[in-house]
């Protein structure tokens, strides 16, 4: 895919997502409502297709070529887990199983208890899903959740909840494809991350801008610049550790990459987020400005398919295992361009 | 806000210089301690850096007509990374090639680009910058060493402070007043190479706290110069310098002053059985900060290679590269000190204590922490 296509593709999510997921649409999706007309409309576009191999009638995209749709959900708060599902198609297109329809979570993990029952703990997205995909020994499992027990796990307004069934639905589809659930999930939801950080950047930096106290806008007081200047270098370096994550031409996730970029951008979400209620105050606090609804997405994605806490001791555990002297060379051979791992033709 | 810097790869010609770099090291470097290794980019060994020179090493970006290699910023990329990487002692030339040559080349007459820039690339001419002054340190236009026109050249008295390498060095390129006071800020200031054998100069190495010397004092007693001592425009001085700044900022030295530090800690966590988790969470978390902040200055480099002059990009790099580089000290320092009962080997205890005294300099030289961050404010549009 040549990089002007790329642009296009960014381009029309982002057109799509201005337009059709406003604060006030997230807001009403949140409170309960009915999310059917944004995912029509993200559904017929083509996005829920988007790792989909072209001879299954998807895209063919590649993980790098889809980045900048997982980005802008972030940026744009997206209230359905669109990005999870466009993974999840990806791989049961490659595993040769039927396309279900509606939107699909990603659980952590799963466990079936000896009585036959099945739960999944902190799933994101679960209250809107009508799948979720779960790791299940050498299987994956997608469960339908309209089935579920959902218990929330968030604060208000939060769509995440644990799942759990009294026995396994019959309604339930297995493969034993090989897949990286907790990789995939740890992918988007640090790809998403990102773009929140952004937005969130944008919206400190407007208002440091245009809040006047003593006299003149906060933001000419260095307290305050240079608060703003360290967000801005975690917003940078979130953005170049998914852009690493999501590199090569292929559709899996390589786990040492995304572990590189979870660990990084969960450590800084609390900075970024404690930063950007630090300079906005009491406003930033309130149910009715917006920053609330990026932060509290922040602290939800550092918390999912893991913390910095482990995906850190993964790559401690990768470094000390390689056969590297050097550390300079792990680095190198952990983000060097790799070839097409991907089925996409 | 800042566009995002695109994930750049670095092309394999360029890579292609990585293996030769490294054969080099392993000879070059083989009967030098790791706790010598540690001291990094100020490590002094002019005899390596002419051996340097002579593999062509030196001033690998310049033009091959001054004697540079005439190859890609990615190319001294590589070079630098890998010299960094196995703490080669490049101190030597190291002003001189990163800044000293680009800015000759950039602002000198034809005379002073043939004078200077071929022994630079030898390894036979080492420079220093006088920058800071007693009364100047962040707030570098207010220096007062003062150069007074005279018959066929310039009078120079004032004093420098905090010049690195000033007593090994051959060359001087100090940013003095040539017009106005202190009070005209950025007029009047103008650039001049200082031979630093000339009578009327006296240099001072100044001891550091963990016993070296590098930084030094030098006085300049009514020291007569030539006309060909100014490089660049009369009253240009401000600008020269705020453009060489930007080559200094933005390197991979800026991440790697603790590397060799933690290659010799991961080599002791793999002697420990079983590595203990918070060591590797520790490890993981340094891993990927540098994972991160490599990729940034690759990326950085790519916007140099184009021309561009990414000067908030690269101090944003800066700032996160040294915080990166201080952390790795006091927190391997927590690591070794989590079980009492076990003894790391005294090389690693005193490396570790040197990287942990000398941490505080990673954000002073180049431009401090302070002074980065209000740069990116307002470059971030905060005024």
């Amino acid at each position: 895919m040549s990089e002007s296509t790329d642009d296009l593709f960014a381009d029309s999510v982002e057109r799509l997502l201005r337009d059709q997921c406003t604060p006030a649409v997230v807001r009403a999706i949140e409170a309960g409502g009915d999310p059917a007309s944004l995912w029509n409309a993200l559904s017929e576009a083509g996005f829920c297709d988007a790792l989909v191999p072209e001879e299954h009638d998807g895209a063919g995209l590649g993980l790098a070529e889809a980045l900048p749709m997982f980005v802008a959900c972030g940026r744009y708060a997206m209230p359905l887990p669109l990005a999870q599902t466009a993974m999840v198609r990806g791989y049961l297109a490659r595993a040769g199983v039927p396309l279900p329809d509606g939107p699909i979570a990603i659980a952590p993990a799963a466990t079936v208890a000896s009585n036959g029952a099945v739960s999944c703990h902190h799933v994101p997205g679960a209250l809107v899903a009508h799948w979720v995909l779960a790791a299940v020994g050498n299987e994956h499992w997608l469960l339908p959740v309209a089935d579920a027990l959902r218990t929330s796990t968030g604060i208000h307004g939060s769509l995440a909840a644990d799942l759990s069934w009294p026995t396994v639905p019959a309604s339930t589809l297995k493969t034993s494809a090989p897949f990286d659930a907790l990789a995939a999930g740890a992918l988007v939801s640090a790809a998403q991350s990102s773009g929140t950080m952004a937005r969130i950047f944008d919206l400190t930096l407007a208002h440091a801008n245009r809040r006047v106290q003593f006299g003149k806008p906060i933001g000419k007081f260095q307290a305050i610049q240079h608060q703003i200047s360290v967000m801005a270098e975690h917003v940078a370096a979130a953005r170049m550790a998914v852009e690493l994550a999501a590199s090569g031409l292929g559709f899996d996730p390589d786990p040492l990459r995304v572990a590189i970029a979870k660990g990084r951008i969960g450590e800084a979400i609390p900075t970024v987020a404690a930063i950007a209620h630090a300079v906005h105050g009491a406003i930033g606090i309130t149910a009715e400005f917006d920053l609330q609804l990026y932060t509290r997405r922040l602290h939800e994605w550092r918390r999912a398919y893991g913390s910095e806490a482990y995906w850190y001791e993964r790559v401690g555990r990768a470094r000390l295992a390689s056969d590297a002297t050097l550390t300079v060379d792990f680095l190198r051979s952990a983000t060097a361009a790799r070839p097409t791992t991907g089925t996409a033709s | 806000m800042i566009d995002a810097l695109p994930l750049t790869a670095i092309p394999p010609e360029d890579e292609a210089l990585r293996d030769d770099v490294k054969r080099f090291l392993v000879e070059a470097l083989a009967d030098i301690p790791a706790e010598v290794r540690a001291h990094s980019w100020t490590g002094f060994d002019a005899a390596f850096s002419r051996r340097l020179g002579e593999q062509g090493w030196l001033g690998i970006t310049l033009p091959p007509a001054y004697g540079g290699g005439g190859r890609s910023a990615f190319a001294r990329f590589v070079l630098v990374e890998e010299l960094l990487a196995a703490g080669a002692p490049v101190s030597a030339h190291w002003i001189a090639d990163r800044q000293s040559a680009p800015l000759i080349l950039k602002y000198g007459t034809e005379a002073q680009k043939r004078q200077h820039v071929p022994p630079i690339c030898r390894g036979e001419s080492f420079f220093c910058i006088g920058m800071s002054e007693p009364g100047s340190g962040s707030d570098l236009a207010s220096v007062r060493t003062r150069a007074t026109r005279m018959d066929g050249g310039w009078k120079l008295s004032g004093q420098k402070i905090w010049t690195t390498n000033a007593y090994r060095s051959h060359f001087m390129i100090a940013l003095v007043r040539t017009s106005g006071t202190a009070e005209d800020r950025h007029a009047g200031l103008s650039q001049f190479i200082i031979d630093l054998s000339l009578p009327g100069i006296t240099i001072r190495p100044i001891e550091d706290l963990t016993g070296d010397r590098h930084f030094c004092e030098v006085f300049f007693d009514d020291v007569a110069l030539a006309d060909d001592a100014l490089i660049g425009a009369e009253g240009e001085g401000w600008a020269q310098v705020t453009a060489e700044l930007a080559f200094e900022r933005s390197g991979p030295e800026r991440l790697y002053s603790s590397i060799v530090l933690l290659d010799a800690w991961v080599e002791w966590l793999r002697s420990q059985t079983p590595g203990d988790t918070e060591s590797l969470r520790l490890l993981g978390r340094l891993c990927s900060h540098l994972a991160v902040l490599r990729a940034l200055s690759v990326s950085i480099t790519g916007k140099l290679s184009r021309g561009e002059s990414p000067v908030v990009e690269a101090a944003l790099v800066k700032d996160m590269g040294t915080e990166i580089e201080q952390l790795t000290a006091t927190l391997i320092t927590d690591m070794l000190g989590r079980h009492p009962d076990v003894s790391p080997p005294p090389a690693l205890e005193r490396m570790v204590n040197y990287v942990t005294q000398i941490s505080p300099s990673f954000s002073l030289r180049g431009g401090t922490r302070e002074i980065l961050r209000s740069m990116i404010a307002r470059g971030l549009g905060l005024r």
